[in-house]
């Protein structure tokens, strides 16, 4: 790199790797796969963006993180300016610089990937959020207490985010969860080595340090309906309570025993810990053979969990083929290093058990690519007299999530489309029932963690206008 | 943290707790249930509200110790805390002036019929309170029982005490000498196989029959389906949909086995805990 300014940058064409544990390794622990950039790394990587005027790759960012700008800083080894670059549009960014689906978001309109690689936006975004968690957190500004209440039910990202920026404006905020720990998916569903539990409950933590009370043990719709926190003097109520219900494939066999639901699977792995049984109470039991249903991020998640539990061989069993697999691109590839097998074109009909009732093998039908469908994928179909039998000790159904009815069914007036999500504004996240917003999962699917915290912005946003209204 | 504020031993191994947990006791109805965590490496089970008291904002359970957590749980005294305890779960009992009910309680499974024997006869029905054990020494709450229905029928499996026998002689009794069509419903709340026999017994009368299934559970809001079970050939889920069903649609085969699947490692956790190095003695 040259000195004068002026000078056109020399390109770098290549990402900083990211160091990683050793793959055969790896597939036996649970420690984080990724180990981070080194600061060293992070500057270099920084350094590689172009300062793009027209800031293309913040226009892929849901939130619109300021990337040139942090990047800049970072590049000049300034990390605190750098972090609270980020922190002013993105509320957990150990969070997403590890689990956000870059290569669809911002880096997919970096200027660099265009011959490229593009800059490690991510990585570099990870390497600032968990510097400031090793040295100390700077907590942001809190406006004069408003005495206002407001209740947010759920505490995945969606409702940590609303919490976050309703108390820096002043509200006296409750996060209500239903489970015994507060981060959602990011506690119960993404594995441990994706996503460290610690650094979840340490952003947690700074949340609470804002003033915020996190209700845990606290399922909204039982102890208290959304009416009832309402007339119990909460002003405004937001709702991110996630896609968390099961799907199952509704063929034979499905009640087995050793047939979980990837959450039921993850659960127990994550929230509660069983691949430290018996130090943990909660077992998990796991056969020689997996066989994992769906061909998602959830169902990567799940393969590579079951080999770290110790399956011998875990498989991915996907209707669609490779190009198909709605996984993100990394996950796909770090489950083939990781030696999880993939089935594909392949679905099952039906489960056989033995006398005990448990599973013992899979009938499978083998399936072509026929004509694209409405979503633009080519649809399976399955090829006649192709039935085969796979063993199997254990599957795990990952086929996706829909939104828990608990909530929408006990809310008085509250708008619900066909699939059970609740119906609100893009723009606001308003809802049919006046105090009461909704974003992330629960209004639009099983999206993205950052999806969800933009839903949670929104929201936080709108209760502010709504009350700042209602009091004039 | 949810505190211990009394503690009553029925037996060696069947044991009843008070426990804080105002926002609970607050909003909770017969056929309810809570689940416990004991500490950052317990897991969580499922225990049914047996009594709630609104104005000291405590729940009572009633357990029995069948393993890991149930024993290190009655190990505990008074004045100590419980790291969660959420609810209430689950749908409340289906409650109205049906006429006649029998309320079947066998085992420990007398703690949560009497919150719904007590709610029904509040609602203007007769309630046949009919509780039994395998032993006397297992027996509990017999006047609370005989407070809470219209009439009580006692029974132990060995004859130690009241009348030898089982609950379903008594239902088959009722049903011969009273009549079957002044019987509007039967409830059975037990350990599988005693519900499991009352409802074959009540099939030959036709008397519709509810149960409460004991399921296993993770998180008990519906998010992981580890409850499911097959009514009328389709699944629902304990936890929510539940856990009282009609007895006569269960498929039980399928609910007794899954409730087995993890026997090998309940056993190894309860081995565990009395090689456990901190010095207390295995109670943890
Ligand atoms: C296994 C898995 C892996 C994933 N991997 C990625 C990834 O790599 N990158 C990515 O961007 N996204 C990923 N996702 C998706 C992402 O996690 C979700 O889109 C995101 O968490 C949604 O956030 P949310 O706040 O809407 O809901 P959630 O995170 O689902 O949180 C909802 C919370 O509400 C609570 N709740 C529900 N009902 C009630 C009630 N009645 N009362 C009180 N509390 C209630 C729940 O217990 C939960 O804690 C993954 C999802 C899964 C399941
Ligand atoms: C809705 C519901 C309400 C319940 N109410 C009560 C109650 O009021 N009093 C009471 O004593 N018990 C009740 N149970 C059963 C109680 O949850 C189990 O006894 C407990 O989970 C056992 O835990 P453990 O660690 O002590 O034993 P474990 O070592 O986990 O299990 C020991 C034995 O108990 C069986 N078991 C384990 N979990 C359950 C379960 N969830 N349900 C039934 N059997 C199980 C196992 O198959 C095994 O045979 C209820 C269960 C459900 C689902
Ligand atoms: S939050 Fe996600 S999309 Fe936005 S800049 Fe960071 S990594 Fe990229
Ligand atoms: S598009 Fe890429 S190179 Fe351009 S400013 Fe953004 S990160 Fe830097
Ligand atoms: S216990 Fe998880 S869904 Fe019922």
């Amino acid at each position: 790199m040259t000195d004068t300014p002026k000078q056109k940058k020399q390109i770098v064409p290549n990402k900083a790797p990211m160091p990683a544990q050793d793959p055969a390794v790896r597939a036996k622990n649970f420690s984080e796969v990724a180990t981070g950039y080194t600061r060293e790394t992070a500057v270099a990587e920084a350094q590689r963006c172009l300062q793009c005027k027209k800031e293309p790759c913040r226009q892929g960012c849901p939130v619109e993180v300021d990337i040139p700008s942090f990047l800049k800083m970072a590049a000049e080894g300034d990390f605190a300016g750098a972090i609270a670059k980020i922190k002013e549009k993105n509320a957990l960014p150990a969070v997403c610089g590890r689990v956000c689906p870059q290569e669809n978001q911002c880096e997919k309109y970096c200027t660099l990937g265009k011959k490229h690689e593009p800059v490690g936006i991510g990585r570099v975004e990870r390497f600032c959020a968990d510097l400031e968690l090793e040295t100390g957190v700077k907590l942001p500004e809190v406006a004069p207490p408003t005495g206002i209440k407001v209740a947010v039910v759920g505490s995945g990202p969606a409702g940590l985010t609303c919490a976050s920026d309703l108390a820096k404006l002043g509200y006296k905020v409750t996060v209500f969860e239903a489970l015994h720990v507060a981060g959602g998916v990011l506690m119960y569903g993404i594995p441990e080595f994706r996503l460290p539990k610690a650094v979840v409950q340490a952003e947690v933590q700074n949340l609470k340090k804002l003033g915020v009370d996190i209700d845990v043990n606290s399922v909204v719709g039982k102890f208290s309906t959304v009416d009832e926190l309402m007339e119990a003097g909460f002003d405004a109520v937001f709702i991110g309570t996630g896609a968390g219900l099961p799907y199952f494939m509704k063929i034979p066999g499905e009640n087995l025993c050793g047939v979980y639901s990837a959450n039921e699977f993850l659960t127990r792995t994550n929230l509660m810990k069983a691949y430290k049984f018996p130090d943990y109470d909660t077992p998990i039991k796991i056969g020689a053979k997996v066989a994992v249903l769906g061909g998602g991020n959830v169902a990567m998640d799940a393969a590579r969990t079951a080999l770290r539990l110790g399956a011998e061989e875990s498989w991915i069993v996907y209707r669609r083929s490779d190009k198909e697999l709605p996984a993100r691109h990394e996950e796909v590839e770090h489950a083939h290093e990781e030696g999880v097998k993939f089935a594909l074109l392949t679905s099952p009909t039906r489960i056989n058990g033995d006398d005990s009732g448990v599973v013992k093998s899979m009938e499978c039908l083998k399936y072509e690519l026929g004509e694209p469908d409405a979503s633009g994928r080519r649809s399976p179909v399955a090829i006649k007299g192709s039935e085969y039998i796979m063993e199997v000790d254990t599957v795990v159904v990952a086929i996706g999530q829909g939104p828990n009815p608990l909530v929408p069914r006990t809310t008085k007036g509250l708008e619900i489309n066909k699939k059970g999500n609740i119906v609100a504004s893009v723009e606001t996240g308003a809802t049919s029932k006046p105090g009461v917003y909704a974003g992330g999962d629960v209004v639009t699917g099983a999206a993205t963690v950052i999806m969800a915290m933009g839903a949670g912005k929104i929201g936080a946003r709108s209760i502010h206008e709504y009350l700042q209204s209602k009091k004039a | 943290m949810y505190k211990i504020v009394r503690k009553e031993v029925f037996s060696q191994i069947i044991k009843l707790m008070d426990i804080e947990a105002p926002k609970v006791a607050k909003s909770c109805q017969a056929g309810q249930f809570i689940i416990l965590r004991i500490d950052e490496e317990g897991e969580r089970i499922p225990l049914t509200i047996a009594d709630f008291d609104r104005e000291k904002g405590t729940i009572t359970i009633v357990f029995q110790e069948v393993g890991k957590t149930t024993e290190q749980l009655g190990a505990m005294e008074e004045g100590q805390f419980i790291q969660d305890f959420v609810g209430p779960l689950g749908e409340p009992s289906h409650i109205e002036k049906f006429g006649t009910v029998l309320v079947v309680g066998g085992g420990v499974g007398i703690a949560p019929v009497h919150p719904i024997a007590k709610a029904l006869k509040e609602a203007g029905n007769h309630v046949v309170g009919i509780i039994g054990s395998r032993t006397k020494e297992l027996l509990f709450w017999e006047d609370k029982m005989r407070a809470a229905c219209t009439e009580l029928h006692v029974t132990t499996d060995d004859g130690s005490y009241a009348r030898k026998g089982f609950g379903t002689d008594v239902i088959k009794e009722i049903a011969e000498t009273r009549g079957k069509e002044n019987i509007a419903l039967v409830i059975a709340i037990g350990p599988q196989p005693m519900m499991k026999a009352c409802c074959n017994v009540t099939r030959e009368y036709g008397l519709k029959t509810v149960v409460s299934l004991n399921a296993l559970m993770v998180d008990g809001t519906g998010m992981c389906g580890c409850c499911r079970v097959s009514v009328d050939g389709q699944t629902k889920f304990v936890c929510v949909d539940g856990p009282e069903f009609d007895g006569h649609q269960v498929d039980w085969a399928e609910l007794s086995k899954r409730g087995a699947y993890f026997r090998e490692e309940e056993q190894r956790s309860k081995e565990k805990k009395h090689t456990c190095k901190c010095g207390c003695g295995g109670g943890k």
